[in-house]
């Protein structure tokens, strides 16, 4: 299928760091792509690209076939922060229902997100007494009500109890079932094989852009722990001064033509292991 | 722009007032606290407290309302919510409107009750009609929302956004009229207060002293506060970016 997101040679600064090094990748309709990375690989900064709240220096970033940012996207992508920003002094069921006004989906939407992310029992309560895993789905809540056709969700099951992240996931999934594309961060490997598709992550840098299985196959660990330190350790450039920005940005897709194949096989991953 | 979207922004804003009875306790109540205190300083001077007392009906709701709408843009802008907004169809202008609108029920409300304890309990007298006094109350309450809407964009923290208001609103009060006639100021503090929009608030107040009707001056006054009103708005939707570093 094709692709929701195309981001091609993206580059960000930020407080004059290069925080994202000429990135291309593509996230795909309809399925789940996790964004995996350790803190502060850049992750949140695609995140805010894509869903045009970043100002960037340079590349191109389209979704759903528009400019990232344009007007006609705000009622089609939905857009969750990491820190959760809802409404402290609101209750729930207030929160929910101010945004569904915002997309004009209504009460019935409202209220429905709200049961979904499991909070039905609290939505009278205030949102600053809720616990911060609440918090977060109160958050999440908020942006399901838009029915939005591109969902992008910045850490969403951080905090949350197993059996809840559980549900979260299994959401996402009948979620992409019925459509939507979904762009979830994470800097928790185990949630890797729930994904269909990784985006992988480090220094502003794309390391892969496998699927969860090609990447336990090129890098023969099960474990995604350890098949993220065999990328970087397999990398020919591991000082990141010694190549053009060019270059080095994503071994597996290196520019536009790139983009067109997915296998990962420039990955020389070989050499290192 | 869509009217919806900034009406049910104004019932938001409203809604977490409401949560905070506090805030609702001080908006209304304090306001005729101190004028009914400024009464007993003028206890010897009637005539000085219908005009002192007047002023403030103005000054007032301008002061409150800068510091609460600071403030609470100031925490639309830090929770993230601002930030989430910008991502959903709603308009810059509907977020800030909705603001200035739910400010100026407030406003009003305030304006209502402090008028009325200066005039029916505290005797206030002017020559122009109360309602006339509470109309003004409420355009200076509005200007000073949204003066304190673009100010906020200064602001990283509460501690800065609390100092504004010495900066942005002291010396609006201290060249208004309110402590010494403007036309006896040496010409470049008149120059000053002549640019400063609280001027025409109090300017208007003291027509509704002297006079029985509604003057054309009053009504100039009246003009000024609200295209000051929409300068700030503009400005403060300038100040709301979309993209940021």
């Amino acid at each position: 299928m094709a692709d929701s997101v195309e981001v091609d040679q993206l580059v960000v600064q930020r407080g004059g760091r290069v925080v994202l090094d000429a990135i291309s990748c593509g996230v795909a309709a309809g399925k789940v792509t996790g964004l995996l990375g350790p803190s502060g690989s850049g992750k949140t900064t695609l995140m805010r690209a894509i869903v045009g709240v970043q100002r960037v220096v340079s590349g191109r970033v389209s979704v759903l076939g528009m400019p990232a940012g344009s007007a006609a996207l705000r009622r089609r992508v939905g857009y969750v922060t990491q820190s959760p920003s809802v409404y402290l002094d609101l209750t729930v069921r207030e929160n929910a229902r101010y945004f569904a006004s915002l997309y004009g989906t209504g009460r019935r939407a409202a209220d429905q997100a709200v049961a979904d992310v499991g909070l039905a029992d609290a939505a009278g309560q205030l949102v600053s007494t809720l616990s911060g895993g609440q918090l977060a789905r109160a958050s999440l809540a908020c942006a399901l009500l838009a029915h939005p056709d591109l969902l992008v969700l910045d850490e969403p099951t951080v905090g949350q109890d197993p059996v809840l992240r559980q549900d979260l996931w299994q959401q996402f999934h009948e979620l992409a079932d019925a459509g939507t594309t979904l762009l979830v961060s994470s800097h928790v490997m185990d949630e890797a094989n729930r994904c269909d598709q990784l985006l992988l992550l480090r220094e502003g840098r794309l390391l892969a852009d496998e699927t969860p299985q090609e990447l336990h196959r090129l890098t023969d660990t099960d474990n995604l722990e350890s098949a993220f330190l065999r990328l970087i350790l397999s990398r020919p450039d591991g000082s990141p001064t010694d190549t053009g920005p060019g270059e080095r940005a994503a071994a597996p897709r290196s520019g536009p033509a790139a983009a067109a194949s997915r296998p990962g096989t420039g990955t020389d991953l070989g050499g290192g292991a | 722009m869509s009217l919806w979207i900034t009406f049910t922004t104004t019932g938001r804003v409203l809604s977490q007032i409401r949560h905070d009875r506090r805030t609702i306790g001080l908006i209304l109540f304090v306001p005729g606290l101190l004028i009914a205190l400024l009464r007993y300083v003028f206890d010897s001077e009637p005539l000085v407290f219908d005009r002192v007392g007047t002023m403030m009906l103005g000054i007032f709701p301008f002061t409150s309302m800068f510091l609460v709408t600071s403030i609470a843009m100031l925490r639309e802008r830090t929770s993230g919510t601002l930030e989430r907004l910008l991502t959903t169809p709603l308009h810059k202008l509907d977020l800030l409107l909705g603001y200035g609108i739910a400010f100026a029920v407030l406003a009003a409300l305030q304006a209502v009750t402090a008028s009325a304890v200066a005039y029916y309990l505290l005797d206030l007298d002017t020559k122009g009609s109360p309602g006339v006094v509470m109309g003004i109350a409420v355009s200076s309450a509005v200007l000073g929302s949204s003066i304190g809407l673009l100010t906020s964009a200064f602001a990283t923290s509460e501690f800065q956004a609390v100092q504004f208001m010495p900066v942005v609103v002291m010396p609006q009060v201290l060249l208004c009229g309110l402590f010494w006639p403007r036309e006896e100021m040496i010409g470049w503090l008149q120059a000053a207060s002549d640019v400063l929009p609280m001027t025409y608030s109090v300017d208007a107040l003291l027509e509704v002293i002297a006079y029985p009707d509604p003057t054309a001056r009053m009504w100039q006054d009246v003009a000024i506060i609200v295209a000051a009103t929409v300068v700030a708005l503009v400005l403060g939707a300038a100040t709301l970016r979309r993209r940021t570093p």
